[in-house]
């Protein structure tokens, strides 16, 4: 295995960043915080350097990034408003934020991620001199299917029995929510990919809750952001107390994307099915590359899939016309 | 019990202590005798900001309100409990964009 060039100049670029800024830095190790396909993030003190996804282009990266310094108290400010190259990818610098502690969901911030995003959907979009493209929720749904699609059809004999009710669950979906179509809201500002990854304390380690993450941030359908959470609660892996704590206090924030009271699953119905569809196809390819078999948190997303696959959709899923 | 309209299963919920039938199918609700009053009752209560009804003769214990789930929820969705190691399992799995 050969080292991550990428990798490393990155650390050198936060190592550089950091110490441009604080006099005395503590210089304590550089952290890789995440090095994925579509991201490379580390850490230097109190200064975080991420490399973009090689695909994405700065026309697409700037109006998020200056969504992300007008929005403070919603969003976590960059350190600098314009990305720099390296290597051909696009490389950001953040201030380093405490994130979630995934080894106690009692302490998880779900009436700050619920409020925040309402906070979010409230926005009046476009933010002044930018040009917002589509918040990228239905795209990334729509990828993850797809590779789904070429692992299973690049090797037939290990295909899955759970790859099947996937694309079933996939194909009720509207047009829209498979990415084939724009969606039917052009001008509610929307994260795009929420999840409890996405909230820091900044400054840390007691500061107010943050989103982070612009890549995916757009115009959109305000549900698609509840739906990750909306999608765990309905396939049996959320308890019930925590996703009424998140709605209600969405609900409670004014947020746009379901009615202030009633049955909420007219709105969410759609980007749920979605987020399962998605989430499931993720795991299943992940399986498939890992040659092992689906574990129980898996396994019950496929079997929301079959449960969503024999499902009429929400007969009240309308969008005004 | 069956939908009368479209033959689905229906399944109980409960409203601020009222029981409803639900169709899994179709939608439609089903209202036992007394139980369109009940409801009636309690939103005009609610819309008089009045305190909180004293709670009805408890013929059976108040069962928390489960929260609304779509028709295919799990089954254990809005009921609680049986999330134990499950939940702790899957928390970890919500902090990634997966």
């Amino acid at each position: 295995m050969t080292a991550n060039p990428l990798l490393s100049e990155l650390t050198a670029k936060a190592r550089a960043k950091a110490h441009s800024s604080h006099k005395a830095c503590p210089c304590g190790a550089t952290v890789t915080l995440a090095d994925r396909p579509d991201a490379t993030v580390v850490r230097h003190a109190g200064t975080v350097a991420k490399a973009h996804a090689p695909d994405l282009t700065p026309a697409d990266l700037a109006p998020r990034l200056t969504t992300a310094t007008h929005l403070p108290g919603i969003l976590l400010p960059p350190l600098a408003a314009t990305p720099v190259d390296l290597h051909g990818r696009l490389v950001t610098f953040w201030p380093y934020g405490t994130p979630v502690d995934p080894e106690d969901p009692d302490a998880a911030p779900w009436e700050a991620a619920a409020t925040l995003l309402a906070h979010l959907h409230r926005t009046p979009a476009p933010i002044p001199t930018t040009a917002l493209p589509p918040m990228r929720g239905p795209a990334k749904a729509a990828q993850a299917i797809a590779r789904l699609r070429t692992a299973t059809a690049a090797n037939p004999q290990a295909a899955p029995t759970a790859a099947p009710p996937i694309l079933r669950a996939w194909a009720t979906l509207p047009a829209w929510a498979q990415a084939k179509t724009p969606m039917p809201d052009t001008t509610t500002l929307c994260h795009g990919d929420l999840h409890l990854g996405q909230l820091v304390r900044h400054p840390t380690p007691h500061g107010p809750w943050l989103l982070i993450d612009v890549d995916d941030l757009g115009t959109g359908v305000p549900a698609w952001d509840l739906a990750r959470p909306a999608a765990w609660y309905a396939g049996g892996l959320l308890p019930p107390d925590e996703w009424t704590r998140f709605l209600t206090a969405y609900r409670a924030a004014g947020g746009p994307a379901v009615p202030a009271d009633g049955d909420p699953w007219p709105a969410l119905d759609v980007p749920a099915r979605a987020l399962t569809a998605q989430t499931a196809a993720r795991a299943v390819t992940k399986a498939m590359a890992e040659e092992r078999p689906l574990d129980e948190v898996e396994q019950a997303l496929v079997d929301a899939c079959v449960r969503i696959a024999s499902a009429p959709p929400e007969l009240a899923y309308e969008y005004a016309k | 019990m069956q939908c009368p309209k479209c033959r689905a299963p229906m399944h109980t919920y409960n409203r601020n202590g009222v029981q409803i039938e639900q169709c899994s199918g179709c939608r439609g609700i089903f209202l036992d005798y007394g139980e369109l009053e009940a409801l009636t009752r309690l939103e005009s209560q609610w819309s008089q900001q009045a305190p909180p009804p004293p709670s009805a003769p408890q013929a059976y214990p108040a069962a928390p309100v489960a929260p609304a789930a779509p028709a295919w929820g799990a089954p254990q969705a809005g009921h609680h409990g049986h999330y134990g190691h499950k939940r702790q399992k899957s928390f970890g799995r919500m902090l990634f964009s997966s």
